[in-house]
């Protein structure tokens, strides 16, 4: 997988997905400066595609992150507890205070969604059971047991509407003025790139870490806490993406090995190229009517985990 | 040096190392041999600032530990543990390159290039520099763990059960380049080893330790000896002495 093909599949899903929707917009309408399509674009058409880009990077990336720290290739924020602890946070913050900005929600969201994967971690450092699917099962009993106290507080506060919204990723809904949250990722993104020798050492073991004079604690926390940050601004600008943080990783590091600083990269151009793809065929599959991208990233998503659960355990 | 003075660890009430006192010599290969549970892998992970001590000093050049930076002391010492299960798909030469990562923290220079490729040359795996650790053999491994801790370029240099899980041709061929590190690189090694007659023909001093004490040490032609021997292990030893090595029968 070279880098600069990647990203010139990118670059083409990019313009394919700013030119489907079921108002036409054509390539000539912008050079005639066709004021109506110009706007739609502005409005409509390219936050859709920052936020699914930067979803699509941070989710994967995310991904990456807690594979690496965790030592499983099969830990994810999806698996570990932090998309619903982000889950429960939001219902905490929507019955506390009812008319809250997003940027509140995203930060209680966030302080749920890191108390939720430390408590992954310190349960996965109690467990003497090692096994690679073993240790995401729990975390995934993990966020079921969080997320039926979600759903028992959203019952009890006739919110279980307002917090199925959450539930689901969707794109759709994504105009100017509603997902520009998402774009405090882009410095953890960076911070992610600039930690990535520092991830690879702490996955190779305390001890590792220690022999080579680095802190394993602190990359650890900042591994962590980058992790769910992303998940919390994810979660409240889009909704919960199923499979990413956990296929394209794996998918990567199949081919580019387990060095952080060459497959970063890779995972975070891979990750966009599926997110907007999948979004891409959402669209176009029931058009002029569109599928949420939970499903169309879930269904894909659910096979190729499948075929990497048997070829892992084997 | 290496120092060491009234170590203690405890692991609840049971005091694993117990009231140590011993020196790890400069230029030399150290040797820590004694039964199964006697505290080796403990004392050498102390002494690598792997795991706390509860009481004593561990004084390396003069200077104890703990007011040691960390990222000084990964220049200064390096380990490589019995259990190696790194269970990350890296390449030989990916994994010696962070060796280097004490003085440059991942992005390597030019003379960390140099580094890594004298210490693959080393250690004889230019062929499958390029291989994956999970596509190689044991000894292969054991090697490129070697070239990642000569890569640290390190004084001290320990290893706890370097010869695990490797057949004959490849601990001799382990213990042959052990001693060209000190030999040839002036390096300080200390190794905990259950093969006594390995001990016996590569190591400069033994120290000999039993339920978290040291009963005996000093240097090997004292140590390899049928009462020292009997003593620690409880077994009856017989010494041969053939073209200059001391072999130990105890069969």
């Amino acid at each position: 997988m070279k880098k600069r093909y990647l990203f010139l599949t990118l670059i083409i899903l990019s313009l394919i997905s700013i030119f489907i929707g079921v108002k036409e917009v054509k390539v000539e309408d912008i050079l005639r400066f066709n004021k109506e399509n110009i706007q739609i674009i502005y409005l409509s058409r390219l936050p859709r595609l920052i936020s699914i880009i930067v979803a699509g990077i941070g989710m994967s990336i995310s991904g990456l992150i807690m594979q690496q720290i965790s030592r499983n290739k099969f830990v994810s924020p999806t698996t570990a507890a932090t998309v619903d602890s982000a889950k429960l946070g939001i219902l905490v913050s929507i019955i506390l205070f009812s008319n809250t900005s997003s940027l509140t929600k995203m930060l209680i969201a966030f302080i749920f969604a890191i108390g939720g994967t430390f408590l992954f971690m310190e349960i996965l450092k109690k467990i003497k059971f090692k096994n690679t699917v073993f240790i995401p099962l729990i975390g995934m009993m993990l966020g079921n047991i969080i997320d039926s106290i979600t759903t028992f507080f959203a019952y009890r506060f006739d919110l279980v509407q307002n917090i199925s919204t959450w539930l689901q990723g969707d794109f759709s809904m994504i105009i100017k003025g509603r997902y520009e949250l998402l774009y405090i990722s882009i410095p953890l993104i960076v911070i992610a790139f600039l930690y990535a020798n520092k991830f690879t050492v702490a996955g190779m073991g305390e001890d590792f870490s220690a022999n080579l004079g680095l802190n394993y604690t602190r990359v650890v926390n900042v591994g962590i806490g980058i992790v769910a940050l992303i998940s919390s601004l994810v979660i409240i600008t889009v909704g919960r993406i199923p499979f990413l943080g956990l296929i394209i990783p794996n998918i990567v590091t199949i081919f580019q090995g387990d060095n952080m600083k060459n497959n970063i990269g890779h995972t975070a151009l891979f990750g966009a190229i599926f997110l907007l793809a999948c979004d891409i065929l959402g669209r176009i599959i029931i058009y002029p009517y569109e599928v949420s991208i939970s499903l169309t990233v879930g269904v894909i998503g659910s096979f190729i985990f499948l075929y990497l659960l048997v070829r892992g355990s084997r | 040096m290496i120092e060491v003075r009234n170590l203690v660890k405890e692991y609840g009430n049971k005091k694993v190392v117990d009231n140590v006192s011993t020196k790890i010599r400069d230029r030399s290969i150290t040797s820590f041999i004694g039964p199964n549970g006697a505290g080796k892998s403990t004392l050498l992970s102390m002494i690598s600032r792997i795991t706390h001590k509860n009481e004593g000093d561990i004084l390396i050049e003069g200077k104890e530990i703990e007011k040691w930076n960390s990222g000084d002391l990964a220049k200064k010492i390096s380990i490589l543990k019995q259990s190696n299960h790194i269970n990350i798909r890296l390449t030989i030469w990916e994994l010696v390159s962070f060796g280097r990562f004490p003085y440059s923290q991942g992005n390597l220079t030019k003379e960390d290039k140099r580094y890594i490729n004298e210490a693959i040359g080393y250690m004889r795996l230019d062929d499958i520099q390029h291989k994956y650790l999970d596509e190689l053999s044991g000894g292969q491994r054991q090697r490129a763990y070697i070239a990642m801790v000569i890569a640290q370029n390190t004084d001290y240099i320990l290893l706890d059960e370097p010869l695990n899980n490797l057949d004959m041709k490849h601990s001799v061929e382990i213990m042959k380049i052990l001693r060209r590190l000190v030999d040839e690189l002036g390096k300080t090694i200390a190794i905990v080893i259950h093969d006594i007659n390995f001990a016996s023909c590569y190591s400069d001093y033994i120290v000999a330790l039993k339920d978290g004490k040291v009963v005996e040490e000093g240097n090997t032609e004292k140590i390899i000896n049928k009462n020292i021997l009997g003593n620690i292990y409880d077994l009856d030893f017989k010494i041969q002495s053939m073209e200059n090595m001391k072999l130990c029968v105890y069969f």
